[in-house]
């Protein structure tokens, strides 16, 4: 795309912008901040992405692993402020589902182990792992205060802390998997996905673009499941005294 | 067992921490319980009654002072152990998810046990419901229905101590008898020793041997009934239980 191309998307902001001007919804500034961020970031992203792609080095990739889990982990556990030690928990979910995710992808052959394959896709698996983190903290703070009550009754007849919660978990993991469980039954009827439409723009056939996807989107079933489990399972202690009293907050 | 008592509150505190402040919920709580008896926990609402429920199954613990369960503090028991031995019946009877039967096998059922040790038909009977409920959905249940079903399934676990906290409250009068009889039998058969919270006087006169009587989160009065409800020494107490009485003969 030429540069003087990338310029002229830029009318769809301004669009958006009179949009919000005349029917005064007042988004004028959060689209300006908004547009400035993504187009920051992005070109930075696609500028370090040249450099890794170039080098063709295991420790810078490593490296933008590493930062990428970071800074995701950060974003997620925002979400969970209020617990203790939240930021390291979600950062071991994160990096976990990254680490199942490449090692499968990888282990078995599906795609080679080059920067051009594995930068994208680690940042598929870790942004979608932070959404499912952020997803889980919030359903579990909701499953918790709702069915406190039967937390109570279920500790007050013998139940360990994990056979208290143990229903509020699953219900937890199951509400924080239903858009990709959504996404899975959807594809391709009602939208293309961001990375085929990529792709196919990009000169990719129809095929080995549906081909990826379906790594993708399998490959991502999989990566929310495993965080929201085991981000749950390194959540719920902190809710309990040891004596497993549940913790009133 | 005979001298020692079986539960024994010593100097007992708790704080309730809320936006206005802490305030204490229960003040300088001494008690005791003998093996096999049946008291009755009357006092107003909001006197700290299912508080001490609460710290006695260890759902929670005091702030300030100890709990004795034959003589050894409750916090150096197995407290999943005392959960069952202590068993709670609680003020809100919140159903599990499940049927009548999953409700009733919940505690049985943690410890590997099921419907081959633990008759739930019979229990079910016991509490003056049908066995053919027991595969009902226990979340369609009605209210009395609920309370009755929470009082099983807290037998369930056989509990040497019964904490019952206003369990009749939305019984009919023939239900509510049958329940007093129940846990009267319990207690003399069986020795259950119980710590019955009721807002109701005449339950606890026609139930219990002794009284303990609270008043913002002070143990205001404790003796034998009827005398302590006749002749209570304690001013608050007196305030509460003329009021009480009044109440009932209005209706
Ligand atoms: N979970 C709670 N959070 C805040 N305050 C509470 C809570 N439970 C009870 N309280 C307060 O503690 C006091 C004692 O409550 P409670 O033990 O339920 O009294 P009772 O059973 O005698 O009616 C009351 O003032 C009540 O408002
Ligand atoms: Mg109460």
């Amino acid at each position: 795309m030429s540069t003087t191309a990338l310029l002229m998307t830029y009318s769809f902001v301004v669009l958006a912008m009179m949009l919000s001007t005349w029917q005064r919804l007042g988004l004028e500034r959060d689209l300006v901040v908004g547009t400035l961020r993504a187009t920051v970031q992005l070109l930075a992203v696609g500028y370090v992405l040249q450099l890794v792609f170039n080098l063709k080095d295991w420790p810078f990739m490593v490296l933008m692993i590493g930062v990428m889990t970071v800074v995701a982990a950060y974003n997620a556990s925002r979400r969970g402020r209020e617990l203790p030690a939240i930021f390291i928990k979600v950062l071991v979910a994160i990096g976990a589902a990254e680490i199942m995710a490449l090692g499968l992808t990888l282990g078995l052959g599906i795609v080679e182990p080059t920067p051009q394959f594995v930068i994208p896709l680690s940042g598929m698996f870790i942004g979608n792992a932070m959404v499912a983190s952020s997803l889980l903290l919030n359903s579990l703070r909701r499953e918790i205060i709702s069915h406190r009550a039967e937390i109570i009754v279920a500790l007050s007849l013998g139940a360990t802390a994990r056979q208290a919660v143990s229903e509020s978990l699953r219900r937890a993991v199951r509400a924080s998997s239903i858009p990709i469980v959504d996404g899975l039954k959807t594809v391709g009827l009602v939208q293309l996905p961001g990375m085929m439409t990529g792709l196919i723009i990009g000169g990719a056939s129809p095929i080995d673009a549906v081909r990826y996807q379906l790594l993708i989107m399998f490959a991502l079933a999989a990566v929310m499941a495993f965080t929201s489990i085991i981000l749950s399972f390194l959540v719920y202690p902190a809710l309990f005294t040891p004596a497993h009293q549940l913790i009133e907050r | 067992m005979s001298g020692k008592p079986l539960i024994e509150l010593i100097d007992v505190w708790k704080y309730r921490h809320l936006e206005s402040g802490t305030v204490p919920t229960l003040q300088q709580i001494s008690a005791s319980v003998e093996n096999g008896s049946l008291i009755t926990l009357v006092g107003p609402s909001g006197a700290g009654k299912s508080t001490l429920l609460w710290l006695l199954n260890r759902l929670e613990d005091p702030d300030r002072g100890e709990i004795r369960l034959r003589g050894r503090s409750i916090k150096e028991i197995d407290v999943l152990g005392l959960r069952r031995e202590v068993g709670l019946v609680l003020q809100q009877p919140v159903m599990l998810p499940g049927t009548v039967k999953d409700n009733i096998l919940y505690g049985p059922r943690l410890k590997g046990a099921g419907e081959r040790e633990v008759d739930a038909a019979q229990l079910l009977s016991d509490v003056g419901l049908s066995p053919s409920l027991l595969d009902r959905d226990a979340g369609k249940l009605s209210g009395g229905q609920r309370q009755r079903v929470a009082l099983a399934r807290t037998l369930a676990n056989r509990p040497r101590v019964l904490l019952l906290d206003e369990v009749t409250s939305s019984l009919d009068p023939q239900s509510t008898a049958r329940i007093e009889n129940l846990i009267i039998r319990l207690n003399r058969e069986k020795n259950i020793t119980v710590l019955w919270v009721t807002h109701n006087l005449k339950q606890a006169l026609r139930v219990g041997r002794e009284a303990w009587i609270l008043v913002d989160g002070k143990l205001v009065e404790a003796g034998t009934l009827p005398g302590v409800f006749l002749h209570p020494q304690n001013a608050l107490a007196g305030a509460y239980i003329s009021g009480k009485l009044e109440g009932v003969e209005e209706h």
